[in-house]
């Protein structure tokens, strides 16, 4: 049974990464916003069994607040900032998504490099999953430097600090407490700044394209 | 070459032959439940079947003989391919003949030859059909066999025989890298047998559609045999799905009463693999065209990673 | 008599037909008739000889022929034998092809022609007997020579000419490589034999240095990128039997030179010239089928499917390099008998392909693809046995092109033992493209097939389409038939390539594969893989019979002609089918950045609407224009020295005495 569970931190570690690229690929907001959704409680599920597996009882605590958080209210705020702004559909990108998809690939290989002697020294349950979870920082970074618009962008942010999380969980289980209620607080705060940039965004260019930003420049 | 592997293997190819327009009829009748229609019988396709045995057949008058041949290379590839899929027994006679990649290979001459004689009429349709299976197949053909290479990366072989036995005959475990590669294995199928979201098998004149344009021209024994065919493909690949990823209760080498038991035992998967099927049709829409090689991209992409989770995580 | 004896008679015997062709410089009859099937004639016993050679040991000559002093090595050892055996077997179909299809007023009278053509013949046997730098560098510039005067047999087209002239540039680059590279591996002892190279151990990086510039020589014969773009010129330029044995043959002669350097004299000593050659080779490849998706010329979609194959054999050869680096030495056999056995498979389906077009062009008098089409009905014997080209050329089993695909991602796929990580997360992902070049090779050949032979003539002249000669058609059985055996025969084949690895790396997986049997192919053990072709190839033919017996025997079989329905249409005409064009479209759309595209589209008010689309190589613009943009700078700088006055080209070569007389002094 724990060998069972401790493959499926394996598992849920690729759902990690499939959802990034997932995102990657994704041309619509919504459904960005669902597999941010979906890879929130993948996060939470894996730090609940990390917890249960090493014993430590405070990863049960960040499991919960990361359900809340990354499951139930960014979610619920990012809805309702598409809503009020009207951008349900459209995904503009800087590159063609294949030719992302490619990167991405490359990515990985570079991540899983990367932590393959990394993981080799590491004694956690889940030190496998250190390349994945770097894989998944790399991605969300791709994520938001190929998008055109505030709010894919917003969204490869949060993702990014999945993957940040999902680092620290498996590869030394868990930060301490006051760390983690610090970062989750961070986010929150980022969250609704960014969503009032956005709405200034938009009164000022009419769009949430960001490439206006760069009229802003003094020359 | 054993007795029993001998009697596992006729009994494999003559048990799809058999079975496999029951799937189709099964996936057909739970697509028109979950759509609110009246379904067909469980056996309408045999009724056709043998509907269009009896009919003549009409061959175009400026069909060359590749036309006429290119039914029966492709049923007798599929026969082969359900032949070498291990779907009761992993003890088949056949199974040293060829391996996964032969396996792919096998579905490649099919496709080739089917696509040949849709071009050779010289219709518009038929040459339009062609060129959307090649583009279908030059993606889904690599996602295929990345698919089937992370499943032998863990077993250390390519023999489908051997790959089955290993996964279904160890302590129960998770493969990160399997589970990647089932969504691939998913996607590259649904492509593969002109499923909905990427083609639509039930609809005929209309300018997105991919298999019914290849065998227009086709009519009588011909067209029975290449719906023959089609059905024993989707047959071949449920087979396939379901002993890479649900591999328990498929006898071994040397046991030849198993057998008996693993036939309700497939029936069953294959049952519940068909409700999945239809239900995966029911809730998606069919994409466009210009949308169908991302989809495949996404799915060998998807196969790649599955690779790399394995080399990775060693499992 | 040795064996090598009797091969260097029979190059002789080459020699004096091509001397004879001249003799009958305007028999077109004699030469057609006598000379080439004689031609064919010695390379079957050439091809005999060399089979022979393999299995024998190593035999040495010293031809008195050269400069005094410095004459010509010649060493007969089982990875020449294996080469000669090639340039034997696939001679004898496409010289028996050529003796049906050179006819009069083409350009270069029919019997310097067959001077040039067994000139080249010989050349390339001589090219892969020598054994030294000397008679080799002679016999590559020969080579190169000969083929440059068949290229441009037609060198009254202009584009023929210029082709012509981009072939011998860019050869001549590569020899100077070549040269290079044996200045190197003769490590400054003066004695430039290959047995001396093989003995000097040369420092790693002079070792590099060699393998790179082997690498850049042999890869622009071979047309790996960047060096790539004369192939697609000047294959099609050539007439179709000429175009045969350059792509199926000559292009071989860059992968011996390769081995020979990189394995023989170099050892294949360090990892990353794998890698290096690796990554060469799947760019390569993909480029090159990408491109072959494209075409709309019948011989140029082959040219660069040529391009393919190439950089699928420098894959091989590449991960045979890897592994040989890493002392795996089984697993630097199996990819090393998979790059030879795509040799031998690609020398033969290649060759029918191109033979087939020749047929196609003679009868018709296109090369067009979007203006044929429905030769299968004028042409039956072409079309059908170029299917078994295009099938084998697929990698479709049971040809000979899978046997070697097989064989190749066999090799990828067992690599987990790599000592190092980043490689061992590399190589599998590196089958995908494999894969993917595989499948794509499909579309191409299909589309190759399709449009030429199937469907309805796009052109009426099409109509008066006669179908080829007995000795074109005798020709084409010959390589079809090699394409079927060597698909359903691997074993016996393996383990004469079996000879060439033992030379090469020191082992083999010969014996692993006689083990199960003359049918069974199992390159490591039983358990991993296997695969038995002709197993494969009864039972669907037996599915296939049984159904047609059982629907006749059930069913009454009644047959109707009819006018074609799809779906009802009216007005059918052949203009409607894909052209070309058409069929490459998805391609060009999902590899768009590839291309270097011009796109002319028809607006919706045109009278007479033209739709346009040109297809250009990148590597144009970013390398070759760009060089002779400086050359001509350059030059121009040069120029200025150029006075027309004798007197101040005296006084150039006074001022140079002058300057050396004062070097040498100091």
């Amino acid at each position: 049974m724990t060998s069972l569970l401790a493959q499926s931190i394996n598992l849920f570690a690729v759902v990690l990464l499939v959802l990034a690229f997932a995102m990657i690929a994704q041309r619509r907001i919504l459904t960005l916003i669902h597999l941010f959704t979906l890879q929130g409680a993948a996060l939470a599920a894996a730090t609940l069994i990390v917890g249960f597996l090493t014993g430590q009882h405070h990863l049960y605590y960040s499991a919960a607040m990361t359900f809340v958080l990354k499951v139930i209210l960014i979610p619920i705020l990012l809805h309702r900032v598409i809503e009020r702004l009207n951008v349900r559909w459209d995904v503009e990108t800087l590159f063609n998504i294949p030719t992302t998809m490619l990167i991405g690939i490359v990515l990985v290989i570079f991540a899983f490099n990367l932590a393959a002697p990394i993981a080799g020294l590491s004694a956690s349950i889940a030190r496998g999953t250190l390349g994945i979870a770097l894989a998944c920082v790399l991605l969300s970074f791709l994520m938001m430097i190929v998008r055109a618009k505030a709010v894919p962008q917003v969204i490869g942010f949060l993702s990014m600090e999945n993957g940040l999380f999902f680092a620290a969980t498996a590869a030394t289980s868990g930060m301490p407490m006051i760390v983690e209620l610090g970062i989750a607080f961070d986010v929150l705060v980022g969250i609704l700044i960014l969503g009032v940039f956005m709405f200034q965004i938009r009164e000022q260019f009419d769009s949430l394209d960001i490439r206006h930003l760069e009229k802003l420049k003094e020359d | 070459m054993t007795f029993t592997g001998l009697f596992a293997q006729l009994l494999a190819i003559v048990l799809a032959l058999a079975l496999a327009p029951l799937l189709t009829g099964w996936v057909n009748q739970w697509r028109a439940w979950l759509q609110n229609r009246r379904a067909p019988s469980l056996l309408q396709p045999y009724r056709v079947l043998h509907k269009l045995f009896n009919k003549e057949s009409v061959v175009a008058e400026t069909a060359s003989p590749l036309f006429r041949v290119a039914p029966y290379v492709m049923f007798g590839s599929m026969a082969l391919a359900c032949g070498i899929a291990p779907t009761l027994s992993t003890d088949l006679s056949l199974a040293p003949a060829a391996d996964a990649i032969a396996l792919v290979g096998l579905f490649a001459l099919a496709r080739v030859f089917i696509s040949l004689a849709a071009m050779d009429i010289g219709t518009s349709f038929g040459t339009l059909g062609a060129r959307r299976e090649m583009l279908v197949g030059f993606l889904a053909e690599p996602a295929l066999l990345m698919v089937l290479f992370s499943a032998s990366l863990i077993t250390q072989s390519t023999s489908l025989a051997k790959i089955v036995e290993t996964l279904a005959h160890q302590p129960f475990a998770i493969y990160p890298s399997l589970a990647v590669a089932g969504v691939a294995f998913t996607m590259v199928s649904l492509a593969e047998n002109a499923r909905v979201p990427v083609d639509n098998p039930a609809t005929h004149l209309e300018l997105t559609m991919i298999h019914e344009a290849l065998i227009l021209e086709y009519s009588g024994r011909h067209l029975a045999l290449v719906e023959w065919a089609a059905s024993l493909k989707l047959f071949a690949y449920s087979c396939i799905g379901l002993a890479l990823f649900v591999p328990w209760g498929i006898a071994e080498a040397g046991t030849p009463l198993t057998i008996l038991f693993a036939i309700p035992v497939l029936v069953a998967k294959l049952a519940i693999g068909g409700v999945l099927l239809a239900l995966i049709e029911t809730i998606n829409a069919k994409m466009r065209l210009f949308r169908v090689p991302e989809f495949l991209a996404t799915a060998f992409l998807l196969a790649v990673i599955a690779l790399l989770v394995h080399v990775l995580l060693g499992a | 008599m040795l064996l090598l004896d009797w091969i260097l008679i029979v190059i002789a015997g080459w020699l004096a037909l091509g001397l004879a062709g001249i003799a009958a410089l305007r028999n077109t009859a004699f030469v057609a008739r006598t000379l080439f099937p004689a031609g064919a004639a010695l390379g079957l016993a050439l091809a005999g000889f060399a089979l022979a050679a393999m299995f024998d040991t190593p035999q040495t000559a010293i031809l008195a022929l050269g400069l005094p002093d410095l004459p010509f090595h010649l060493r007969l050892d089982g990875l020449s034998a294996f080469f000669l055996f090639v340039i034997g077997a696939t001679g004898v179909g496409i010289s028996v092809f050529a003796a049906g299809y050179f006819r009069q007023g083409e350009g270069t009278p029919p019997g310097l022609l067959c001077l040039e053509y067994h000139l080249f013949l010989a050349s390339m046997a001589m090219v892969v007997l020598a054994d030294d730098a000397y008679a080799f560098m002679v016999m590559w510039e020969t080579m190169a020579l000969s083929s440059f005067f068949l290229v441009t047999t037609n060198h009254r087209v202009p584009a023929i000419r210029a082709a012509g002239f981009l072939y011998l540039l860019i050869a001549h680059v590569g020899a100077i490589a070549i040269l290079l590279c044996f200045g190197v591996l003769q490590a400054n002892t003066g004695d430039y034999t290959f047995a001396n190279m093989r003995a000097q151990s040369l420092p790693p990086l002079w070792a590099s240095v060699a393998f790179l510039l082997a690498t850049l020589g042999f890869g622009a014969k071979a047309g790996i990128l960047p060096l790539h773009v004369w192939l697609p010129e000047a294959h099609p330029a050539a007439p179709s039997p000429v175009s045969a044995l350059m792509s199926g043959v000559m292009l071989k002669t860059a992968i011996y030179g390769l081995l020979r350097v990189g394995f023989d004299l170099l050892g294949a000593q360090q990892w990353w010239w794998g890698v290096a050659l690796l990554a060469v080779g799947l760019a390569t490849a993909l480029y090159g089928v990408v491109f072959s998706a494209v075409q709309t010329d019948m011989k140029r979609l082959l040219a660069y499917s040529s391009i393919e194959n190439i950089g699928l054999l420098f894959v091989g050869l590449g991960l045979g390099v890897l592994f040989n680096a890493y002392g795996m030495t089984a697993l630097s056999a199996l990819a090393l008998t998979a790059a030879l056995y795509h040799v031998i498979g690609h020398a033969f389906f290649k060759s029918l392909l191109f033979l087939a077009t020749g047929s196609v062009l003679h009868s018709t008098g296109e090369r067009s693809l979007g203006k044929l089409g429905g030769l299968m009905r004028r042409m039956p014997w072409v079309a059908w046995l170029s299917l078994v080209g295009v099938l084998a050329s697929s990698g479709l089993p049971p040809f000979s092109g899978f046997v070697s695909e097989w064989l190749l991602l066999q090799s990828f796929l067992f690599t987990t033992d790599l000592p190092d990580s980043f490689l061992n997360m590399l190589v599998p992902v590196l089958a995908a493209g494999i894969a993917l070049i595989a499948a794509l090779a499909g579309y191409t050949m299909v589309k190759f097939f399709g449009v030429i032979f199937l469907g309805q003539p796009r052109e009426p002249k099409l109509a008066e389409a006669h179908p080829a000669s007995p000795l074109e058609r005798a020709g084409l059985v010959w390589l079809s038939a090699g394409c079927v055996l060597l698909g359903l025969f691997p074993v016996p084949v393996i383990g004469i390539i079996d000879r060439v690895t033992q030379l090469l790396v020191g082992g083999g997986i010969g014996a692993t594969v006689r083990a199960n049997g003359w049918l069974l192919l199992a390159p490591s053990s039983l358990e991993r893989a296997s695969y038995n072709p002709l197993a494969f190839l009864v039972v669907v033919g037996l599915a296939v019979l049984l159904a047609a017996v059982l629907v006749r025997r059930f069913y009454h079989g009644r047959l109707r002609r009819a006018p074609a329905w799809d779906c009802g249409y009216p007005a059918q005409t052949a203009r409607m089918q894909d052209t070309a064009e058409g069929f490459g479209q998805p391609i060009r759309q999902i590899f768009e950045p590839v291309f270097r595209m011009r796109r002319e589209l028809p607006a919706p008010f045109d009278a007479r609407p033209v739709y346009r689309v040109t297809i250009e190589d990148h590597f144009w613009h970013w390398l070759y224009l760009p060089l002779a943009r400086l050359t001509e700078r350059i030059a121009r700088v040069v120029g200025r020295l150029q006075r027309g006055r004798i007197a101040i080209y005296l006084l150039y070569s006074f001022v140079t005495l002058i300057v050396l007389l004062l070097v040498a002094k100091s």
